[in-house]
């Protein structure tokens, strides 16, 4: 086991290496510029924008921006932003806890509520609770999140005013004051990510169980005098859980890297907020930085994915 | 990339529009145009939380390498100029402790040397003095080439900052000028503080503590740890700054929101935000939401003109050539077809269907915004009355006959145009309405939109820049920087035409080759009088719009911002920042 980590992990660096000449090709190639705001301004005439963006070092080959860029991830060092002109791991340090806050909690609760529907729905196919939860499951499913995240909008802070409108980073949750102001905040983003989250992982725990329930083992479970619960439980659920661990797994990854979508709706300053805002400022730096963190992150946790798939089915021996 | 996920966003943004749309109820109200002053702020810190939202968040805090008006914003309240530009176009001191003028001696006769008096006993909030050497130090920290400011351009005419004592400066220029406020005045003209950013310059500019915390000489200063790049800029009283009884605010929050609508929202529906910056937001969701009645928009007249621009060179030409000034548009080169176009265009149903009579109204002058300056001889002209019978006829006299697909065409050439300008909602739908009219002259119209970032770019590898124009025509808005057009006139030089060869450098993107109108700039260039000046500005306006080298289409409003109703003091000024006199806001 040890050795086949070992060499996965190896794997992974020339992947890795592949992502990010693809990724810093396809940025350095993207049209943009990060001075053009000021495109139309007499006062900041084109010399002056060129000079800036010499300054920025755009000036320089492509290659060689690469092998600078690439020298600095080695040792942590993903470079300066254009735009605040101070180093990007600072940026993502600032955002990450909103995103780990409100994303994290997300899925948590979209998996704690989603695998006993899920078996719910499976044990009790065709039942009235099956039938609701599959219609759940569909609307979470086919409603796209910047839709539910407006609808909340208009319903809770415009309309009723329960919840506030814009999201304020700077609470520090001390007491049960700024724990109130907080759940109140982030309360919207986390309902709207956990329908969202909670849809599909019901219906992947649900198929999983009605494929397993049928099996001969079940069959010589319950022929062996067990009660229904054991065997739904041990049997079942773990053998349909494998598939799920994986999804799970793999969706990690984007707790890191932010909802993109839903936190620009709720202002929310996480990382997909700063992805989107940077796109739009074609602050490379930044871009790079997210996108290739979470190709990392997700070659990291397909890795994670395999070896708990050996955990939890021992049929699987990597050697 | 970007352009992906703007679309998803303005799906979003749009489905928004439409709920909410449904949800609200038509009442009175509606836009304030320029409201007073305000009862000044008589106890200093009275006030609790200002809270300020802006759509583009801030992302540095010093102006000077900033990359657009929110950084400038978002430094104003800290940082201060000499004097800001108000709402009429004059100066207004700030650090000064006067304007100078050739009446007070501040001016040389020639306009080539200025004397700033500094107000005496002014002091940074770190305590220290703020003397003539910030000033003097700022226009070194400007000028450097490898710190690469990105308000260097202002000075560029300078010849030397040299400081007399403490409390004066002079400012000499290379030659006489006629603008003797273009350095160290407005949003690009905040002194810093020579001891924070002395050892910062050149390649070391990025390493700057102070370029996320300045020390200012503002009403406020910011917040320990007070900045969040593009998320929140938190800020406290300055207790230091120099008028008594202000700000008063105790702190003063700016928060950057995803996208227009929903700044407009937290000021206009949900009460979340006190001031909201730039609400582009099309006009008639932006009215329906003020009349909520929590909140109300603040307008004012500016320079901003939307207008098309008609190529004067051939976009379809082969290779090279494309678009370059040597080659001749196969029929914009003859004035009777442009003036056809421009009867065409129907800027009344622009400015009453997209702008809603709100965020702009029909023009047909391309200077706009000084009524001394502005041509009252336009309304008269031909190419500004909308005529769809005429034009036809200018175009059946011309010779271009309509095929049997209803397509005019003469020599084998039909007329066909590409019609270019960027992604924007209210852009589009101004596209839609000309287009219409167009079609209705036998013209093939073909519509694109470019992502503004591309389309404003300097990329030179990149065909869809506005420069490049490798269309028929295009839309954009454009403005006068300061209350004098001289820079902005120069926009139609032929010395401006880009090409090929100049990496498509030069702002002329109409290739308007005319030696009359170069004789008018230069003598322009040539006159102090002010009187004299405005002559100028207005014929050169008139000879532009009869010899159709653009179309102006609408007289854009600016600031379209909003306030709360019970917010004071906010005096709307297109010249300068939304956050120009801050320290005076109060409720």
């Amino acid at each position: 086991m040890g050795r086949y980590i070992l060499r996965r992990l190896l794997i992974s660096i020339p992947t890795l290496l592949i992502i990010s000449a693809v990724l810093f090709t396809i940025l350095a190639l993207a049209p943009g510029d990060p001075m053009s705001q000021f495109a139309l301004n007499p006062e900041v005439p084109p010399e002056v924008r060129e000079r800036v963006k010499q300054s920025l070092g755009l000036d320089q080959p492509l290659h060689i921006r690469y092998a600078k860029w690439i020298g600095g991830i080695v040792t942590g060092d993903f470079g300066f932003s254009f735009a605040t002109r101070g180093p990007v791991t600072d940026l993502i340090v600032q955002r990450l806890p909103n995103t780990l806050l409100v994303l994290g909690v997300a899925y948590t609760i979209s998996v704690l509520i989603a695998i006993p529907i899920g078996i719910l729905s499976a044990v009790k196919r065709y039942s009235l609770f099956d039938y609701g939860a599959t219609t759940m499951a569909f609307i979470g499913i086919s409603v796209p999140t910047f839709f539910t995240g407006l609808l909340l909008i208009i319903i809770f802070a415009v309309k009723l005013r329960w919840f506030p409108f814009l999201y304020d980073s700077r609470v520090v949750v001390t007491d049960l004051n700024s724990l109130g102001q907080q759940l109140r905040q982030s309360i919207m983003p986390i309902t709207v990510l956990t329908l969202f989250n909670a849809a599909q992982l019901t219906r992947y725990v649900r198929s999983e169980m009605l494929e397993n329930l049928p099996q001969d083992y079940v069959r010589t479970a319950r022929a062996k005098g067990l009660h229904e619960r054991p065997v739904i439980a041990r049997h079942v659920l773990r053998n349909s859980l494998i598939p799920v661990v994986t999804l799970i797994a793999l969706g990690v990854p984007t707790i890191f890297t932010g909802a993109i979508i839903t936190e620009q709706i709720f202002a929310i300053p996480g990382i997909g907020h700063l992805l989107v805002k940077s796109i739009f400022n074609t602050d490379t730096p930044v871009v790079l930085a997210i996108t290739f963190l979470f190709a990392a992150l997700v070659v990291f946790f397909n890795l994670v994915a395999d070896v708990l798939y050996a955990v939890l089915d021992p049929r699987i021996r990597y050697s | 990339m970007a352009g992906r996920w703007r679309l998803a966003l303005a799906v979003g943004m749009a489905t928004t529009l439409a709920v909410s749309a449904c949800a609200q109820q038509p009442s009175g109200g509606g836009a304030t145009t320029a409201p007073g002053t305000g009862a000044p702020a008589a106890v200093r810190g009275a006030g609790g939380e200002l809270r300020l939202v802006w759509w583009q968040g801030p992302t540095i805090l010093n102006p000077h390498l900033s990359q657009g008006t929110k950084d400038y914003d978002a430094a104003r309240p800290i940082l201060e100029p000499l004097a800001s530009i108000g709402p009429d176009g004059k100066p207004v001191a700030n650090l000064a402790a006067e304007v100078p003028t050739q009446a007070n001696g501040g001016v040389s006769s020639d306009g080539k040397t200025v004397t700033w008096k500094l107000k005496p006993g002014v002091k940074w909030s770190d305590g220290s003095d703020f003397t003539a050497d910030d000033v003097v130090f700022t226009h070194k920290y400007m000028a450097d080439k490898d710190t690469a400011a990105t308000t260097s351009g202002n000075t560029k005419n300078v010849e030397s900052v040299t400081k007399v004592d403490a409390t004066t400066v002079k400012v000499t220029f290379k030659a006489a000028t006629v603008n003797p406020y273009q350095i160290f005045t407005g949003p690009q003209g905040m002194i810093i503080q020579a001891k924070q950013f002395q050892d910062f310059m050149g390649a070391k500019a990025k390493d700057a503590p102070g370029n996320t915390a300045p020390v200012g000489t503002g009403a406020y200063k910011l917040t320990a740890g007070g900045f969040k790049s593009n998320d929140v800029v938190t800020y406290e009283i300055n207790t230091l700054y120099r008028v008594a009884n202000k700000p008063f605010f105790k702190t003063v929050t700016l928060k950057a929101t995803a996208a227009a609508d929903a700044s407009a929202r937290a000021v206009l529906q949900t009460g979340d935000a006190d001031y909201g910056w730039n609400l582009q937001v099309p006009a008639a969701t932006l009215k329906q939401m003020a009349e909520g009645g929590r909140g109300e928009l603040v307008t004012s007249p500016s320079s901003n003109v939307e207008r098309l621009l008609i190529n004067r060179a051939d976009p379809k030409a082969a290779g090279d050539a494309r678009s370059e000034p040597t080659t001749k548009h196969p029929f914009f080169s003859d004035l009777n077809v442009r003036k056809a176009f421009a009867m065409a265009s129907n800027r009344k149903a622009v400015a009453d269907a997209v702008y809603a009579g709100l965020t702009g109204g029909p023009t047909c002058n391309i200077v706009e915004g000084v009524p001394a300056m502005t041509s009252k001889n336009t309304a008269n002209f031909d190419v500004c009355k909308f005529d769809l019978a005429a034009a036809n006829k200018l175009l059946d006299d011309a010779g271009w006959a309509k095929g049997a697909d209803g397509i005019r065409a003469k020599g084998g050439v039909r007329m066909e145009v590409v019609y270019q300008t960027t992604v924007n909602a209210v852009r589009q739908a101004t596209q839609a309405v000309i287009k219409a009219d167009w079609e209705k002259l036998g013209v093939k119209v073909e519509l694109k939109s470019i992502d503004a970032g591309v389309f404003f770019s300097t990329d030179v590898a990149n065909p869809d820049t506005a420069a490049k124009f490798f269309a028929d025509v295009e839309m954009f808005t454009n403005n006068s920087s300061e209350p004098d057009y001289q820079v902005y006139l120069a926009n139609w030089i032929s010395d401006e035409i880009p090409t090929k060869a100049k990496q498509w450098r030069g702002s002329n993107y109409e290739r308007y080759n005319s030696p009359a109108y170069d004789t008018l700039f230069k003598e322009l260039t040539g006159t102090m009088d002010p009187a004299k000046r405005a002559e100028l500005t207005i014929k050169m306006n008139d000879l532009l719009v009869q010899d159709v080298v653009v179309i102006p289409l609408i007289a854009r409003t600016q600031p379209t911002s909003g306030k709360a109703k019970d917010l004071k003091g906010i005096l709307p000024n297109p010249w300068d920042s939304d956050l120009w006199n801050v320290a005076d806001w109060s409720k």
